[in-house]
């Protein structure tokens, strides 16, 4: 059972500054190993923080049935 | 709310940096910590936890954009989240980081001292209001040139800083995009190891049958 229905979503060219990790009040970002930020599903409640600070713009908030369609 | 750590605080080390810069430009040295902990941080851990927690240029355009409102927040253009941009401004960078040291070399071989700052690659801000006398020519010449590589990168970082988001910067740092690179290939190269192996095992596993 999720928190919400919406969920944030990172796209591939994620530059892993780690700004989103700071910002996230759910710890639900973390850094994979340096590469790109990745989104732990189960904590993430799309409240679109990350969105909004993320320099690249790379995060976007999405319906999780919307997320899972398009997979 | 979250307890300050003391690396939320090293935006102070990097305003003290370009400060002292201006008092005697030898200090322009210390830059070099910036320069070298990131590649070493991702060399030896495969990560960007330099920049993730210990950049205080991100920290200061941090403050300066969000906690000073100096930033319009928009969403930056597409161009500069590509790899092609990224990379290809890497090489600028570090073709003109080369230029330098190539600068550096003539001092020391014995051309003359250039007091002066480049700033953006171009103009050049007379600089002579500090004594560098007590220093070898070469090791100011490397400070000049150095300086003005941390200076054009701080006037960058708050162009886009002011037009963009507060940490653009970040999206085409030469240093993010190189640790970032160093972490790919680190990556890449311990997956492939690892499938070595596995294979490896399977081999001996089959020969054991």
């Amino acid at each position: 059972m999720y928190l919400s229905k919406k969920k944030a979503n990172i796209t591939t060219q994620c530059v892993a500054c780690g700004c989103c990790v700071k910002t996230c009040p759910f710890g639900a970002i973390t850094i994979h190993k340096g590469i790109c930020a990745v989104i732990d599903g189960q904590k993430c409640v799309g409240c679109g923080k990350c969105e909004a600070v993320c320099p690249a713009s790379v995060i976007y908030i999405a319906l999780r049935e919307d997320v899972k369609n398009e997979a | 709310m979250k307890r300050k750590h003391w690396s939320d605080y090293l935006w102070i080390a990097s305003s003290v940096y370009l400060a002292l810069g201006f008092f005697n430009i030898l200090f322009a040295w210390l830059g070099m910590i910036c320069f070298i902990t990131p590649l070493f941080l991702s060399v030896i851990g495969g990560s960007k936890i330099y920049c993730n927690r210990y950049c205080g240029r991100g920290q200061l355009f941090e403050l300066l954009g969000s906690g000073f409102g100096l930033s319009m927040k928009r969403n930056p253009p597409r161009f500069l989240r590509s790899k092609w941009f990224r990379y290809g401004f890497l090489t600028f960078f570090m073709t003109m980081f080369l230029l330098m040291i190539y600068n550096t070399y003539l001092v020391f071989a014995g051309a003359g001292l250039r007091e002066a700052v480049t700033l953006l690659w171009v103009f050049r801000l007379p600089w002579n209001w500090t004594n560098t006398s007590f220093a070898a020519p070469w090791a100011a010449q490397f400070a000049f040139g150095f300086y003005g590589v941390m200076l054009t990168s701080t006037v960058l970082g708050l162009v886009t800083m002011i037009i963009f988001k507060p940490r653009t910067w970040c999206v085409y740092c030469p240093m993010g995009t190189m640790t970032q690179g160093i972490c790919i290939m680190k990556h890449r190269k311990e997956r492939e190891n690892g499938r070595k192996s596995e294979t490896n095992s399977g081999t001996f596993k089959n020969i054991g049958q």
